[in-house]
């Protein structure tokens, strides 16, 4: 059936907790109300205070609590209302989740699934718009997914549940409701009408670390993930370009065969992300790039990011690396 | 209205002495053992504020178990405390020379407050889970834990359980209720609290226990950890134990001027209260009442152990650098070997011959541990853990790109 992407994860949540009673989900506004977003509305009335609940607005707490509990066996998928809110809970994810295995020699272990809206668009300023992937794929011991469509939402989700790690999930709060493609003076079709709304009723999984190639093409790679997903598509179709798009749909742990393949075809690579340049995740994939397709690369690796600067407010659209931004780098990338 | 006439100035704690000065515990005020009353388990906060500012005491001046928290443990248990508390301090008396000889790099022994975490363990039941710091050694010697284990990762040697990863006494021991410390300083608390909602969650019977020192009070972790813990009145015991020091800043530095850290609990309507920390049948008389609280679901109990970091932090700093000398024998309340060892004299149950006999014992126990440990290796000789252990169990599943660096780094 068709599915916005807030259904679709709702689904995953609800199968989960339908599948397994150690799955209890909590964060911010998530009980009662289901989330700002939507995304737990009718899990309490369905599965009890005791699944799913309300926490106080402590995101270190939030964190920190479901860590315990991921020690003493259950399953936490924990809300943080918007990813701009999650460092008071950076060193529990760093210091705490992400080695806890390994630190114990796997005497204690925290499979938990910290959920967040990533992504600016909605004109949320600074505060409610960032893409902070970085900051986790740059953790040894965490793993880092971020979904484009509704179908992917609700596999990897469920993957991430069932994995025995933790697993930072980040939603482009952008593409909740359809697949922003960066026109933002254009109405966007909402996923009921677009086919990766499709979604199965049915629990499945999409493994973690396995990319997609949405647009198979000669001319050039386009590496992605996320809105820009969407973004990248409408760019490579308006500038007329040939591209192989891949949604990278798992940051950490990645899919380089993909990757490596595609880009020795095309000899060009272009990296497309909403968050800031520097130290970002392209740069590591265009690290990753250069190492193993050097030989066959006819230009320079490329990036179409967020600037380096804060979100901005009023300025969004000039911050926002939208399909004009990333068809003037393909077209540049064509005439090298 | 005051005129704006006077600058400003910074308030910066200072102890009340430092090094060249004559220790002064004057001020610190010392209820008579006995005196504290023992409230009802399901007392309120509010109805026993006053324990937040006193001071549990059970141990008088004479050795004698005196008012309504005495009683509630038997000759044999006692004798048994007594022997964890001595093979704590000679544990520790061997392993700090180990690390003065180059046999691991650091270590951190938990000298004067033995009976904090030996008493405590033994109030707990098999499967309740403690979320430690670096000083609650005593929770796995009394829990019967193998001393040799403990060594084994002190010395990161081939047998060490978490594989040469961690800096010496960062223990787990999941089946003896010891959760894997962390070493970034309060980050357990929450956790625990987290684990007690768990076993809440799943009906369970099992409770958890927080630790925290009096300086990482001041952490946001402590904070969340109580609001969690009084919003869902989690099945836990929240401990602090304020040994006076955290390195080389008192405890002044995390709690100001005010009030006390038991009454930190106050604010969140958590029931609060102190204990002499160096009374081994106040500590166990406490946390028997703050367990028996959880497991009967009235929630969580907020105990600050009042006791004395008689040792340096760890092998790593000085303590004659930011201490008065003598200040550890002028702590009021004394030693707490010496005084469950006084208890049992009273008692007729113990002989200072019977305590020099043991002091053997307990030495040749840990030496024979230490031999064994050693034979697996330390840091600095012998066997070690496979460098192919930096790679493993960083996620359940090695991904593609660290079997690369695996292969890379030759494993």
């Amino acid at each position: 059936m068709r599915m916005t992407m807030i259904e679709a994860i709702r689904n995953a949540h609800d199968l989960a907790m339908g599948e397994d009673d150690k799955v209890v989900v909590f964060g911010e506004d998530v009980g009662f109300f289901g989330g700002v977003f939507r995304c737990t509305a009718g899990l309490q009335e369905k599965y009890g205070k005791n699944r799913c609940f309300d926490a106080p607005i402590s995101e270190l707490g939030i964190v920190g609590a479901a860590i315990g509990m991921a020690a003493y066996g259950l399953k936490p998928v924990v809300e943080i209302q918007f990813a701009d809110y999650v460092y008071p809970a950076y060193d529990q994810i760093v210091s705490e989740a992400a080695r806890l295995r390994h630190r114990s020699g796997g005497d204690f272990t925290c499979p938990l699934v910290i959920r967040m809206p990533a992504g600016g668009g909605i004109f949320g300023g600074q505060t409610h718009s960032q893409s902070p992937e970085a900051l986790f794929t740059h953790v040894a011991g965490l793993k880092t997914v971020m979904p484009s469509n509704p179908r992917d939402a609700k596999g990897l989700l469920l993957a991430a549940i069932e994995d025995p790690d933790p697993v930072i999930f980040l939603e482009p709060k952008r593409l909740y409701n359809g697949p922003f493609d960066g026109h933002h003076d254009q109405p966007i079709v909402p996923w009921k009408k677009h086919e990766l709304g499709e979604v199965g009723e049915e629990y499945y999984t999409t493994p973690l670390g396995k990319a997609e190639i949405v647009r198979t093409g000669m001319d050039v790679t386009i590496l992605t993930y996320g809105t820009m997903v969407h973004v990248a598509q409408t760019a490579a179709s308006e500038a007329g370009i040939d591209a192989e798009i891949i949604d990278l749909r798992t940051l950490v742990p990645l899919d380089n065969d993909t990757i490596e393949a595609s880009v020795k075809k095309t000899g060009r690579c272009v990296i497309v992300h909403e968050a800031t340049k520097t130290c970002g995740y392209g740069a590591e994939l265009s690290a990753l790039v250069q190492s193993s397709c050097f030989f066959y690369l006819e230009a320079p690796v490329t990036r179409v990011t967020g600037w380096d600067t804060p979100y901005p407010h009023a300025q969004e659209w000039d911050y926002f690396p939208g399909p004009a931004r990333v068809a003037q780098n393909l077209k540049k990338v064509m005439e090298v | 209205m005051h005129k704006a006439s006077h600058p400003l100035s910074l308030h910066v704690p200072e102890p009340g002495c430092r090094p060249g000065d004559k220790p002064d515990f004057s001020e610190f005020v010392i209820p008579k053992a006995g005196e504290a009353r023992k409230p009802a388990h399901n007392a309120t906060a509010q109805s026993m504020r006053d324990m937040a500012f006193s001071i549990v005491r059970v141990l008088n001046k004479e050795g004698e178990a005196v008012g309504p928290w005495a009683g509630d443990l038997a000759i044999d248990q006692l004798k048994s405390g007594l022997r964890h508390m001595m093979m704590l301090r000679a544990f520790d008396v061997r392993m700090l020379t180990a690390q003065r000889q180059g046999k691991t790099s650091f270590y951190m022994q938990s000298l004067g407050e033995e009976a904090v975490s030996c008493a405590f363990r033994m109030a707990l039941k098999d499967g309740d889970m403690n979320f430690p710091t670096y000083r609650q050694s005593g929770l796995l010697i009394a829990g019967g834990y193998s001393m040799e284990i403990m060594m084994n990762q002190i010395y990161s040697n081939a047998a060490d359980p978490i594989k040469g990863r961690q800096m010496p006494i960062m223990y787990s021991a999941k089946d003896h209720g010891f959760f894997s410390i962390s070493g970034n300083l309060g980050t357990q608390y929450i956790q625990a609290v987290g684990w007690a909602m768990a076993s809440a969650i799943a009906g369970d019977t099992k409770i958890a226990s927080a630790w925290i020192g009096d300086g990482s009070t001041s952490t946001s972790d402590f904070h969340a950890a109580l609001v969690f813990a009084s919003t869902y009145h989690a099945p836990v015991v929240l401990n602090v134990v304020n040994n006076q020091w955290a390195i080389s800043t008192f405890q002044g530095m995390a709690r100001g001027d005010a009030a006390t850290f038991a009454a930190r609990g106050h604010g969140f309507g958590i029931p609060s209260l102190r204990v002499d920390g160096n009374d081994y049948l106040a500590v166990h008389a406490v946390a028997k009442w703050a367990a028996d609280r959880a497991r009967s679901g009235l929630g969580p109990t907020l105990i600050e152990h009042v006791t004395y970091r008689a040792g340096g932090h760890s092998t790593s700093d000085d303590p004659s650098s930011y201490r008065a000398k003598g200040e550890s024998s002028a702590w009021p309340l004394g030693d707490p070997i010496e005084r469950l060892k006084a208890h049992l004299i009273t008692l007729d149950a113990w002989s200072t011959e019977r305590h020099a006999q043991a002091e053997t014992e307990v030495m040749d126990e840990v030496r024979t541990a230490q031999k064994a440990a050693e034979a697996n290796g330390t840091l600095t000789s012998g066997k070690s853990p496979s460098s192919r252990d930096i790679f493993e169990e960083v996620y359940a599943e090695m991904p593609p790109h660290l079997i690369k660096q695996r292969q890379e780094a030759g494993y």
